[in-house]
């Protein structure tokens, strides 16, 4: 008896151990996403970025951060003060809670699941609802278009994303990511699926550029045209915590692409004779978090090259384009699948 | 079979969209645009075309070219300028003319638009390419652009 409450308190203790370091690993991820998006975009627009805060401007998102916190909580009178206070909290949780089940190595994984991929699907669409809240309860014409078009963007984009992750699955035959990095050890699953696989992951950065809802798909929140959409009525830290999710949000869909299309914390398949991680197995996080901040940068790249869609042309990608192809893509991937077309190394 | 002409030609636009950001990313540390400001006030050197003040560039022997044909006050849309005038006897010739006593400026009211130098018939006066003019007093921005003792410049006006 008191055996077991003494395994449901180090359980208990365990739990609160693992969620704080995440927070606080993530939190500060999080800032150092936002200073490198804005180093990236200074580097592409001929400019310098932050360097005034620390040194190369290292400290300048802190500095932000510190600010942010220190700031009065504003809002509307006409608001709805319990949804309004309720949404940035949707956000922030609903992208914290995606991060738990990546696998940083094949020890470091806080929640391995055997639906993960599911799992992370299903918890991405849950943002969505905090936003529709925040736009809604903010009672402001901007918010609520913002909130809106995000509720259309999300809604449409969320089937290229599931379809082009099922596309994957079906190379896999498991929906749990420590298997589906197990799977990959004959070699990254964009290789074994070859053209299908390529097909689908250009199908996902872009439906995934729309999940987070970051230009060129960045009609939610269309400084140039809402204000700031959604959170146009959010102040002090109710607004970093919707800055820091979407930032977050951007980690975890190219976290998901590094897994699903390029092997997650395995090493590239030349550097296996070596055996680095067999002696030191926590190289994993480096390779995990090198491919997974190549993709971040790709996103990058994309909203500083493209201009931001229409509604109408939005639509007209997702629905006359993405998910036909999409679906034309699962078949040829089943068809491959089926004659053992893969290629295994 | 526009579609998938449509979908082929949608990747190859953007992907020559990024090939350019991606050139312009690679070799930014070679000519990035930004000017660090108070760190290097010393080297800085700002274009021809910069619209800093309105200036009246004088000779050595203290002569300018302005004679006092009013253009520039009229041209100004907001009456920056101000020239106060007399009729004066001309030494060399021993008629009566007309000579600025005083060509003021108001820095504070000017918006920069350069009507005044367009309109000037003797460039008398210019954009100079200074750009400090913050100044503690009001009073500081209200400039009379001619040198006390200067006068006009022999031959402009034949």
């Amino acid at each position: 008896m008191i055996l077991s409450i003494n395994i449901v308190e180090n359980n208990m203790l365990n739990m609160l151990l693992i969620a704080a370091i995440y927070l606080g690993i993530f939190s500060v991820a999080g800032l150092f996403l936002v200073l490198l998006e804005r180093k990236v975009a200074a580097w592409f627009q001929l400019r310098l970025g932050p360097n005034r805060v620390g040194p190369w401007g290292l400290l300048q998102t802190m500095a932000d951060a510190l600010k942010l916190v220190s700031k009065e909580l504003t809002g509307t009178v006409k608001a709805d003060k319990f949804l309004y206070n309720l949404a940035p909290y949707f956000v922030i949780i609903s992208s914290l809670m995606a991060l738990a089940v990546f696998p940083f190595t094949q020890e470091f994984q806080a929640f391995d699941i055997n639906i993960g991929i599911f799992f992370l699907i299903a918890i991405s669409s849950i943002g969505v609802i905090g936003i529709l809240l925040g736009g809604w309860a903010s009672n402001n014409k901007f918010a609520l278009i913002g909130a809106m078009r995000s509720g259309v963007q999300t809604i449409s984009y969320e089937l290229s994303v599931g379809l082009s992750l099922v596309t994957m699955v079906l190379l896999t035959g498991t929906l749990q990511l420590s298997e589906i990095i197990e799977v990959q050890k004959n070699g990254w699953l964009i290789v074994q699926g070859h053209i299908p696989a390529i097909i689908a992951f250009m199908i996902y950065m872009i439906a995934g550029t729309a999940e987070t809802n970051r230009a060129p798909f960045d009609m939610v929140e269309a400084e140039s045209e809402l204000g700031a959409g959604f959170h146009t009525e959010y102040s002090g830290m109710k607004f970093a915590y919707f800055f820091l999710a979407e930032f977050i949000n951007m980690f975890i869909i190219a976290a998901i692409a590094a897994t699903v299309f390029f092997g997650g914390w395995l090493e590239p398949a030349w550097l296996t004779p070596l055996g680095i991680a067999e002696v030191f197995p926590a190289i994993g996080v480096f390779w995990f978090l090198g491919k997974t901040f190549a993709l971040v940068f790709l996103m990058m790249w994309f909203r500083w090259t493209f201009p931001r869609l229409r509604v109408d042309q939005l639509l007209t990608l997702e629905w006359k384009y993405l998910l036909p192809l999409n679906l034309l893509n699962i078949v040829l991937m089943a068809l491959i699948v089926w004659l053992g077309l893969t290629i295994q190394i | 079979m526009s579609y998938f002409g449509d979908i082929y030609k949608g990747i190859k636009t953007l992907l020559t969209g990024m090939s350019v950001t991606g050139k312009v990313f690679l070799n930014n540390k070679n000519n990035s645009i930004t000017q660090q400001y108070p760190d290097n006030r010393e080297t800085l050197k700002m274009f021809n075309r910069f619209r800093g003040e309105v200036v009246m560039p004088h000779n050595e022997k203290n002569e300018h070219t302005c004679t006092g044909c009013q253009k520039c006050e009229i041209a100004c849309p907001n009456g920056s300028i101000e020239i106060i005038w007399d009729r004066q006897i001309d030494p060399e010739s021993g008629k009566k003319k007309k000579m600025i006593d005083q060509h003021i400026y108001h820095l504070g009211m000017c918006t920069m638009c350069g009507l005044c130098i367009e309109a000037c018939p003797t460039d008398a006066i210019l954009w100079a390419q200074n750009y400090e003019n913050s100044v503690y007093d009001r009073s500081a921005l209200t400039k009379v652009l001619n040198q006390p003792g200067s006068k006009i410049m022999p031959g402009v006006e034949d």
